[in-house]
C-alpha cells in the first residue's frame, strides 16, 4: 500500500497537481533560493521507509514526510527541465499571442475605408479649413508649421516640455555627484562612467572631418530651422540636426573644448528661456484671439523669410529645446555630466 | 502601388523581424538604423517632407546615436572584455 | 479580403510591425531588443497614422503659386501629430536607456530575468 502510494507521488501528474496547488509565486520563491543557496540534501527514501516501520510513527507525519520529498522533486524539476520546459511555453504562447494580434489587426485594416481616396472620414471640415484658411490666417506657406505652430500650439507647447523634463529625467539618472572637495562621489562608479579614455586623443582623420563638416552641419540646421514656415523642416528636425553637429564636434575634440561653450548653465537658461517665450507669447495670442481682439503681430508677406508672425520666433525656441536636450543625452551617456 | 513602394514596405517587415533574429546586439541595431531610414524613404513616398526630415535626424541619427552609446557603456561590443556577460 | 488588404498596403504592413514589435517585446529577453521592439512598435503607428492622411494625386502641404484649393493638398493633420510623436519617442527611448544603464551597472547583465531573480534575491537577503 505505502509503496504504491509513493509511486504514485512521484509521478508527474501528482507534481503538477502539488504545483497548480502551491501555485506560481511558490515556484518562483524556489528558484530564487535555488539558486540564492545549495539545494537541500535529498532525504533517502528506504532509509526513510525503515525509519517508519521501525518507530512505527502514524500517518499524519508520514504524509508531512512525503510532501517534504514531493516538494524536493518539484524544486529539482522546476530548476532543470521545468524552466526549459516553461521557456518553451511561454515563448510559443507569446507567438500565438502575436500572431492573433496580427490576424485580428489584420481583419480591421480589410475593412478600412480604401487607402488614397479623397472620402476618408479623417479628410473633413477641419482640414478644408487649414488648407484654404490656413496662408491666410497663420501667414505660413508650410501649412503643417502653420498647424502645429498656430492652431495647435499648445500640444507644440506640452511636447517641448516632455523633452525638457526627460532632459532633466536622464540627468537624474545617470549624473556622478561631486562630493565637498568637487571630486566624483563613488570613485568607482565615476571611473565605469566616465569614458574619456576611449576618445581619440588628436585623431587627424575625424579632426579634419569635423572641422569641415561641423559648420556645414550646422548651418544646414540653421537653414532648416528659419524656414520652417516656408518649407519641410522646422523646430524639431533643424534642432536634431544642430545637436548632431554638436555631438560630432564633441566626438572630434573632447569634452574639454565642448564643455567651454557648453555648460549646465547654458542649457538652463536656454531651456528656460525657450519654454518661457513659448509660453508667454502663445499665452498673449490666445489671450487676444480668445477676446476677438488683434494681436498685433504682423503677418507680412507669405514667402518672406520674416513672415507669418510668431511661427518663426517660436520655431526657433522649440529647436533649441530640442539641440540642448538632444545633446545632453548624448553627454550624459558618455560621461554623466557636461 | 509602384514597385518602389512594395519592396519598401517588404524590406521594413525583413529589418523588423532582422531585429529578433540576429544573435549579435550590434548587428541588430543597425539593422534598426537600416529600418529608421526606409521608413524616411516611406515618408516622403507619402508626401509628407517634415516627417522624412524629422525621422531621417532623429530616428536614423540620434536614437541610433543613444543606442550606441549605451551598447559602449554595458560592454556589448565586441573587443570589450565584457562582451559575452552582455550578450547573454 | 486580400484583395482588400492589398489596397491598403500601408496600413497591412504598419499592423504587421505592429505585431512583430509586439512579439519581440514579449519574446526578447534582452533589454535593449526590448527598446528596439518598443521603438518599432510606436513607429507601425506612425506610418499607419500618416498612411491615412495621403490622398492619390495631391502634392504636401506646402503652398505653392498661391494655391490654397482643398483638392490640391493632402491632409496636414496627421502629418502633425506624427511630428511630435517622433520626437517624443526620442525621448522616452532616451529614459529607458538611462534605466538600462543604471540597471546594468547595479546587476550587471541585461536578461530582464536574471535581473528580477537577482532583485528578489536581494529583497530576501
Amino acid at each position: 500500500m505505502s509503496k504504491r502510494r509513493s509511486d504514485w507521488e512521484q509521478r508527474p501528474q501528482a507534481r503538477f497537481l502539488r504545483w497548480m496547488r502551491d501555485g506560481y509565486g511558490a515556484l518562483d520563491d524556489q528558484i530564487t533560493t535555488s539558486i540564492s543557496q545549495p539545494a537541500a540534501p535529498r532525504p533517502d527514501q528506504e532509509a526513510m521507509e525503515a525509519h517508519d516501520i521501525l518507530v512505527g510513527t502514524h500517518r499524519h507525519e508520514r504524509e508531512l514526510a512525503l510532501d517534504r520529498l514531493a516538494h524536493y522533486d518539484l524544486q529539482n524539476w522546476a530548476n532543470t527541465r521545468g524552466r526549459k520546459v516553461l521557456g518553451r511555453l511561454y515563448a510559443v504562447l507569446a507567438l500565438l499571442l502575436g500572431l492573433i494580434l496580427i490576424y485580428f489587426l489584420l481583419n480591421t485594416v480589410a475593412f478600412m475605408p480604401r487607402f488614397a481616396s479623397a472620402d476618408v472620414p479623417a479628410n473633413n471640415e477641419v482640414i478644408a479649413r487649414y488648407v484654404e484658411k490656413g496662408l491666410e490666417e497663420t501667414g505660413a506657406i508650410n501649412i503643417v508649421a502653420g498647424m502645429i505652430l498656430d492652431y495647435r500650439a499648445f500640444d507644440t507647447l506640452g511636447e517641448s516640455t516632455v523633452l525638457f523634463v526627460a532632459a532633466c529625467a536622464v540627468l537624474i539618472l545617470l549624473r556622478i555627484d561631486l562630493d565637498d572637495h568637487g571630486q566624483p562621489m563613488q570613485q568607482l562608479i565615476a571611473e565605469e562612467s566616465d569614458d574619456r579614455h576611449y576618445e581619440p586623443k588628436n585623431d587627424r582623420i575625424l579632426q579634419g572631418s569635423a572641422m569641415v563638416l561641423t559648420p556645414i552641419i550646422l548651418l544646414f540646421g540653421i537653414y532648416v530651422l528659419f524656414n520652417g514656415h516656408l518649407g519641410p523642416g522646422g523646430g524639431f528636425s533643424g534642432g536634431a540636426i544642430l545637436s548632431s553637429g554638436l555631438i560630432l564636434y564633441l566626438n572630434a575634440f573632447g569634452f574639454q573644448k565642448a564643455g567651454r561653450f557648453f555648460t549646465y548653465k547654458i542649457f538652463m537658461w536656454v531651456s528656460f528661456f525657450s519654454l518661457g517665450f513659448y509660453g508667454v507669447a502663445k499665452a498673449y495670442s490666445f489671450y487676444m484671439g480668445a477676446n476677438g481682439l488683434h494681436s498685433g503681430i504682423p503677418l507680412g508677406t507669405p514667402g518672406a523669410i520674416l513672415s507669418s508672425g510668431l511661427i518663426m520666433p517660436l520655431n526657433i525656441a522649440v529647436g533649441l529645446v530640442v539641440a540642448c536636450t538632444m545633446y545632453i543625452f548624448y553627454a550624459l551617456f558618455r560621461k554623466g555630466g557636461l | 502601388m509602384s514597385f518602389v513602394k512594395i519592396a519598401l514596405l517588404g524590406m521594413l517587415i525583413v529589418c523588423a523581424l532582422g531585429v529578433s533574429f540576429t544573435r549579435n546586439l550590434l548587428t541588430s541595431l543597425i539593422v534598426y538604423m537600416a529600418y529608421s531610414l526606409m521608413m524616411a524613404v516611406i515618408w516622403m513616398l507619402l508626401e509628407s517632407p517634415d516627417l522624412a526630415i524629422t525621422e531621417a535626424a532623429v530616428g536614423a541619427g540620434i536614437t541610433s546615436v543613444l543606442f550606441f552609446v549605451t551598447l559602449k557603456k554595458i560592454h556589448a561590443i565586441k573587443g570589450d572584455k565584457d562582451h559575452e556577460q552582455a550578450q547573454k | 479580403m486580400w484583395q482588400a488588404l492589398y489596397d491598403n498596403l500601408e496600413q497591412t504592413v504598419a499592423v504587421i510591425l505592429f505585431g512583430i514589435g509586439f512579439t519581440i517585446l514579449l519574446l526578447q529577453r534582452n533589454l535593449i531588443r526590448k527598446i528596439i521592439g518598443l521603438n518599432i512598435m510606436s513607429t507601425a503607428t506612425y506610418l499607419f497614422l500618416a498612411s491615412m492622411g495621403y490622398i492619390e494625386g495631391r502634392k504636401a502641404p506646402i503652398v505653392t503659386d498661391g494655391v490654397t484649393d482643398l483638392a490640391a493638398y493632402i491632409n496636414p493633420i496627421p502629418a502633425g501629430l506624427v511630428l511630435t510623436g517622433i520626437v517624443v519617442s526620442v525621448s522616452f527611448t532616451g529614459i529607458m536607456l538611462a534605466l538600462t544603464v543604471r540597471l546594468y551597472r547595479r546587476y550587471r547583465t541585461l536578461d530582464i530575468d536574471q535581473i528580477a531573480l537577482l532583485a528578489k534575491g536581494e529583497d530576501m537577503a
